[in-house]
């Protein structure tokens, strides 16, 4: 028999999920406890494991496309433009301007619907629930317009690889115009719903610490980087389907705080709106689909072609064998990387604090385990 | 001492309330009262799939290429043909539709060389069994009939 008895131990070993509603679907973590304190946490991740990656093996080019909005579903245009993008670097062919202006318009509304459900969950997890309506009443009508163009609102199958299939419905640019005019005052209402509200402030200062260094040890991208005051965006670092002709700001902050992260992310919205109306003002006439053949069959090579999802850096790394499937399609998604900081973040934390770095890391569980 | 003020008397969080006091308005409500009044969805909406009839005399417009079935990516949709003994043409004998592995992708509507497989605007395909999701071709052809409720 151990000399210790259980008044003795210090240490509390706490599961928090993968049923827990604040982790954002069906994340596991332990949690070591001392009272109130964190000690350390483990994440149990794959309950959401779908394969997805061995899918695509068994799967032609084409018909992989649909799988990839179930990676990460609240951005699924965003992984959608990242794995045409790879398959057309693998073919070596370019989407006409008219197609990659249409593709820009939308990946930056799905940035700014994914963003309303991380303002809206994370609002809720802290103890605010006003927020999450008012979010998912402006997402209604950024889906709205997704539905219209394509058909489907979440799991998208916007693009096609080449190109677009969908040309773009009457009145598309009048309502990405109507769009952006709604959305810039209903940011303000967020910001002076939350900004300033002296209980969001006390539970997201300080809270969730991660400085430019740590960051880039744990590989982290997206706004949790950009929060910590590391000026990094792909869309100007290396741009990708015609991002240099539109201006905008990166937003950084520099404490790297849950707070700053809350910043970022609300300064990345209007950065999209201004994206989008730079966009909708000059999208070029011509056709919307590249030389593209009926069977997408590329050539023996690899490819790697990395986009930046609204969480972060998202990579699809597509090895050919000259069939028409693909030999292995592999994908880094800046969910599972950003959640290995998980443990660096809440270290030491009360375990209120938990709650607040699982939704402010922004994960999607269906990315995590693909 | 304006920010130990504005502490005491609540500001930040009146502000915020504020906010909520002005979306009070009945003018932005926004709920949809479901079953009694129906959503419009778009003209493009990924629905429950039909097989289209010729209008002019209810025969099948589908040539039983097979390029649906084909196209699928979760090989849900089977198709049977023969050759039929008078008109020498391949004819349509049996088209299986599963829905409950469908994931609306829109694949199967863009390979049909014709337009007979379509995807289409009813959305209400739930049923009582896992028989149920799995259409025939008559079901296709008719489409689902969800129950009408009159508010």
């Amino acid at each position: 028999m151990p000399d210790q008895t259980f008044l003795d131990s210090t240490e509390l070993v706490l599961n928090m999920g993968p049923q827990h509603p604040s982790t954002h679907g069906v994340l596991r973590v332990i949690l070591k406890l001392d009272g109130e304190k964190v000690l350390g946490t483990e994440c149990i991740i794959g309950y959401l494991h779908r394969g997805v990656e061995k899918i695509a093996e068994n799967r032609t080019y084409a018909q992989f496309n649909p799988y990839v909005d179930r990676m990460d579903y609240v951005a699924a245009i965003s992984n959608g433009l990242g794995y045409c993008l790879a398959v057309e670097k693998l073919l070596n062919v370019e989407a006409p301007p008219r197609a990659q202006a249409v593709r820009v318009i939308l990946t930056e509304l799905n940035r700014i619907a994914s963003h309303l459900l991380w303002l809206g969950t994370h609002a809720l997890d802290i103890g605010a629930i006003t927020p999450v309506f008012y979010c998912f009443r402006e997402r209604e009508e950024a889906l709205k317009i997704f539905e219209k163009y394509c058909g489907a609102r979440l799991t998208t199958h916007a693009f096609r690889i080449g190109g677009l299939l969908y040309e773009t419905y009457d009145g598309f640019e009048q309502d990405i115009r109507d769009f952006c005019n709604m959305f810039i005052p209903k940011v303000d209402e967020y910001e002076e719903l939350l900004t300033n509200n002296r209980i969001w402030v006390a539970r997201l200062k300080n809270v969730g610490v991660l400085n430019a260094d740590e960051c880039k040890e744990y590989g982290v991208t997206g706004p949790v980087l950009r929060a910590a005051g590391v000026k990094w965006d792909l869309r100007k670092a290396q741009p990708y389907s015609g991002y240099e002709k539109y201006e905008f700001e990166i937003p950084t902050c520099q404490n790297g705080d849950t707070y700053d992260r809350y910043t970022v992310r609300m300064e990345e919205m209007r950065q999209s709106i201004r994206i989008m109306r730079q966009a909708v003002e000059s999208i070029p006439e011509g056709p919307i689909m590249g030389k593209v053949g009926k069977v997408v069959k590329p050539a023996v090579g690899e490819a790697y072609v990395s986009i930046e999802a609204p969480k972060g850096e998202l990579g699809y790394y597509i090895v050919s064998d000259g069939s028409t499937q693909p030999y292995r399609c592999r994908v880094r998604p800046p969910s599972f990387v950003n959640l290995q900081a998980l443990d660096r973040m809440i270290h030491g934390g009360l375990i209120a604090d938990v709650v607040a770095v699982i939704g402010t890391l922004d994960i999607v569980l269906g990315e995590v385990d693909r | 001492m304006r920010k130990l003020l504005k502490k005491i008397f609540l500001v930040d969080l009146f502000q915020g309330l504020w906010v909520t006091f002005r979306n009070q308005n009945p003018k932005y409500i926004y709920t949809e009262q479901y079953p009694a009044e129906r959503p419009k969805v778009a003209e493009r909406y990924r629905g429950a799939p039909r097989l289209n009839i010729n209008p002019d005399n209810g025969e099948t417009l589908c040539i039983s290429c097979n390029l649906c079935a084909l196209a699928c990516p979760e090989t849900l949709i089977v198709v049977t043909s023969a050759r039929s003994e008078v008109t020498k043409r391949k004819e349509l004998i049996t088209f299986t539709y599963d829905t409950s592995r469908c994931m609306f992708c829109g694949l199967c509507e863009d390979a049909c060389p014709v337009d007979a497989l379509e995807l289409t605007q009813d959305f209400e395909m739930a049923t009582y069994t896992r028989e149920g999701q799995i259409w025939d071709r008559q079901m296709l052809e008719e489409g689902p009939k969800p129950t009408q409720y009159k508010c």
